[in-house]
């Protein structure tokens, strides 16, 4: 009894010590949580600096500008102009061009050097001969003509104006010297070097592992564009159609049990299992193309299926009984209920659903690895929706993987520049996600 | 709801696929990553030169890509197999099993496998014999085979530094594996008299049965953790090198060359690896990489038969061409495959 009292003598304004031990254990918790808070976002910061500050080299490139003598005796011998004849020769036929503009360039500069003149053309990107070509296939008029190109140069000076490759670096490199280098300084200074900013990083094909200063992820985003389409276009229906009919039509039984729990089991399933499947059923069985984007999109909508499945019950699940017994008692029937009154107000959960479905489809390359959209595929832009959706392309998440495995460390930061178009892309389809979520979304 | 769109637009989708079977209209390549860098620099510059369409390179590894190109004949099968080894009897079998009967085989050159350390790290200047010490699960000590006793690059051999023994070798998939163990593990289980108590040993009913199972045996690696199997791309086995300095890699030499900042190379029994000393065979480990065309596609897939002709014609990879200036050791033998080619010559002779 007398302790009784004594526990309860003490004043309302003075804590008591269990009180005090209570706030504490709070005040504590609000760290751990806040701390919590801390390290994610540190982990955040130093996941995005680290993309940014390797990545952002990519947008820049470093151009050669360059007047060349397009020779008539060399792209043109019979001199007629004949586009057949202009087509015989080949890119290797443009080199001694390439590298007689350099040389003239060169002396007209007054730049002492002691480098030969493929020293001299191996300054620029393997890919000028190219765009060499391809211009003048495209205007043989100028045959015969000085024009000025602008060429990309090739990935070592790139590096060496961005800072990744110094002199002691290419100690043992034979693909540039230091000679090569110290020209190079020169023309920079002369103005016929300058980096600037490189819109064919973000438009261009991949290009192969001889010239990474010209690939771009132009050609994989369309690839990852076309397949989206595929699965906005089949699993949003499909998967719409099958919520609205379990939740709304079908009688509760073992059978809806079973396929409830299994459309759950589905989304747990590891991507890789429907690259599997894709190959088995729709390359090996059904005999579409390989590395279509059309077989990537059906393998990303059954990964994308029980995701909208399962965000459209939800929604459904959220729109309250009333509306429906409401709209059934003005003699409404079951469908028109659910079309004029349930869906509607179910449809901002549903998009939110699907977005974030396709931004976690957008971001898939184990499937893709199966049917074959990974590797040199990137390579022509597709010219109809046709060709978008059957053509061979990458995707490009597949894109990066590629290319942060190939040998040239200048394909590693382009790795990281891909990397931040693809955080861009999923970051503005989560934010749409997000404001359509706030816009449109009733409580009750 | 645009319901109606989508459901229209999902239709519209499935009459595409339908007439997906329509005719494909560039090349198709599949096969061994050491190949690939090769392949995409002539596809790429095949697109700039003809009028067909960048053909479409994946990798995957030589058996993988072999497999494939065994699948069948038409359209959805792949028209080029590209292999860093030959193919073998088993896939021929398999092959035609599946109607592809007629394959023109085609060398294209030859490529170095290099090892390489740490830049910062300890050079190296190995033998044969030297890999097969340090790598064999059993090695002869005072006459008699015992599990392999090594544990630093000094016990191997007294010219080494002390620091223990940390290999990066391909893992088994792939092709250069195979070489590693050819040319490096055997010739040095040769070498130290291994294999002659490894055959003494031998069960086997025949003298070449008793000389497989040497051979088999000699090639057997340790696997206490000394040696590791990288069956990624060599970017994994250079990462492995550059958080372990004293680590050893095994690299294609056209890896190693776009990467000399972070990595030294060894030599093989004194000699330096480089096109140069591959090509006169100077330099012992080295293999030729292929790629095999189905013949049936030929005139059915647009410009396969250019693209096997381009490949090898003397621009691309002749001495001067840009295959040998990203590593690929040349064939001296590439007029004779030219002529192959021209003529569609298959396997085992002309049907």
């Amino acid at each position: 009894m007398s302790s009784d009292t004594s526990k309860h003598s003490g004043s309302l304004l003075a804590l008591s010590d269990r009180t005090k031990k209570r706030n504490a254990a709070e005040k504590r918790f609000r760290a751990y949580g806040f701390c919590a808070i801390l390290i994610g976002l540190a982990m955040l910061l130093v996941l995005v600096t680290t993309i940014i500050s390797r990545g952002t080299g990519a947008y820049q490139q470093t151009f050669v500008t360059l007047n060349v003598e397009l020779l008539e005796s060399k792209l043109d011998k019979k001199g007629n102009r004949d586009l057949a004849d202009i087509k015989k020769v080949t890119t290797f036929g443009y080199n001694p061009l390439i590298k007689t503009a350099m040389k003239t360039a060169v002396e007209e500069l007054g730049i002492a050097h002691n480098l030969k003149s493929k020293a001299l053309a191996g300054i620029l990107s393997k890919g000028a001969v190219g765009q060499l070509r391809a211009y003048v296939i495209e205007n043989p008029d100028m045959i015969g003509k000085t024009v000025e190109f602008r060429f990309l140069a090739q990935s070592r000076v790139d590096g060496y104006l961005k800072g990744r490759v110094s002199r002691d670096s290419i100690a043992n490199d034979k693909n540039i010297s230091a000679a090569q280098l110290d020209l190079v300084d020169a023309l920079v200074d002369a103005g016929v070097i300058a980096k600037t900013f490189n819109l064919d990083f973000i438009l261009g094909a991949d290009a192969s592992d001889q010239r990474p200063e010209a690939a771009g992820i132009g050609v994989s985003m369309l690839g990852s564009l076309s397949m989206m389409m595929v699965v906005l276009a089949l699993a949003l229906p499909i998967g719409v159609a099958a919520s609205i009919y379990l939740e709304e039509f079908a009688p509760r039984n073992w059978l809806t049990d079973i396929i409830e729990v299994n459309i759950s089991n589905l989304a747990a399933v590891p991507s890789i299992v429907f690259g599997i499947l894709g190959l088995a059923v729709f390359i090996n069985y059904m005999h579409l193309p390989t590395s279509a984007p059309l077989v990537g999109g059906l393998v990303l909508t059954l990964m994308t299926l029980p995701t909208i499945i399962i965000s459209t019950r939800a929604a459904l699940k959220a729109v309250p009984p009333s509306i429906r017994d409401a709209a059934l008692g003005v003699g409404a029937s079951k469908m028109q209920a659910v079309f004029h009154h349930v869906l509607p107000l179910a449809a901002p959960g549903i998009l939110t659903g699907t977005i974030i479905g396709l931004a976690q489809a957008l971001g898939e390359t184990a499937p893709l690895l199966l049917i074959g959209m990974v590797g040199f595929i990137a390579s022509n832009t597709p010219e109809t929706l046709a060709d978008g959706l059957l053509a061979p392309n990458s995707a490009m998440p597949a894109q990066i993987y590629e290319w942060a495995k190939r040998a040239d460390p200048a394909f590693y930061e382009r790795a990281w520049g891909g990397i931040i178009i693809l955080l861009l892309f999923l970051v503005t389809m989560n934010t749409v996600a997000v404001i359509l979520r706030r816009r449109f979304e009733r409580r009750w | 709801m645009s319901f109606v769109k989508l459901t229209a637009s999902a239709l519209a989708i499935a009459a595409v696929s339908a007439t997906a079977a329509t005719a494909r209209d560039q090349v198709q390549v599949a096969g061994s990553s050491t190949v690939l860098p090769y392949a995409s620099i002539v596809a790429e510059a095949f697109g700039e030169n003809f009028d067909f369409p960048t053909p479409v390179v994946e990798s995957g590894g030589s058996s993988a890509g072999l497999k494939r190109f065994c699948e069948g004949v038409g359209e959805n099968t792949i028209d080029v197999a590209n292999a860093s080894r030959s193919i073998k009897e088993k896939e021929i079998k398999a092959c035609a099993e599946n109607g592809v009967t007629d394959i023109i085989e085609v060398r294209i050159g030859y490529d170095g496998i290099v090892f390489a350390s740490d830049i910062g790290g300890n050079s190296f200047e190995f033998t044969p014999t030297d890999w097969f010490l340090a790598l064999s699960d059993k090695v002869m000590v005072d006459g008699a085979l015992v599990a392999n006793p090594n544990k630093t690059w000094a016990d191997v051999n007294p010219a080494f530094p002390a620091i223990d023994i940390q290999a990066f070798i391909p893992g088994t998939k792939h092709g250069t594996r195979e070489v590693f163990e050819d040319k490096v593990i055997l010739a040095g289980c040769e070498e130290t008299g291994a294999f002659e108590a490894l055959l003494h040993g031998a069960e086997g009913d025949s003298a070449k049965a008793k000389k497989k199972a040497a051979e088999k045996a000699c090639i057997s690696l340790r696997t206490d953790g000394v040696s590791v199997d990288i069956d990624g791309d060599y970017t994994e086995t250079l990462a492995r090198i550059e958080s372990n300095k004293d680590g050893l890699g095994v690299f294609g030499l056209s890896f190693y060359e776009n990467n000399t900042d972070k990595l030294q190379v060894a030599t093989m029994s004194g000699i330096v690896p480089s096109t140069d000393s591959i090509a006169t065979g100077e330099y012992p480990v080295s293999r030729p990489l292929f790629f095999y065309v189905k013949k049936a596609h030929i005139g059915v897939i647009p410009g396969l038969k250019e693209y096997a002709e381009f490949f090898i014609s003397d621009e691309v990879a002749g001495e001067d061409g840009p295959l040998a200036e990203y590593g690929l050791v040349s064939d001296p033998e590439l007029v004779e495959t030219q002529e192959a080619v021209a003529a569609e010559n298959v396997l085992g002779g002309n049907s």
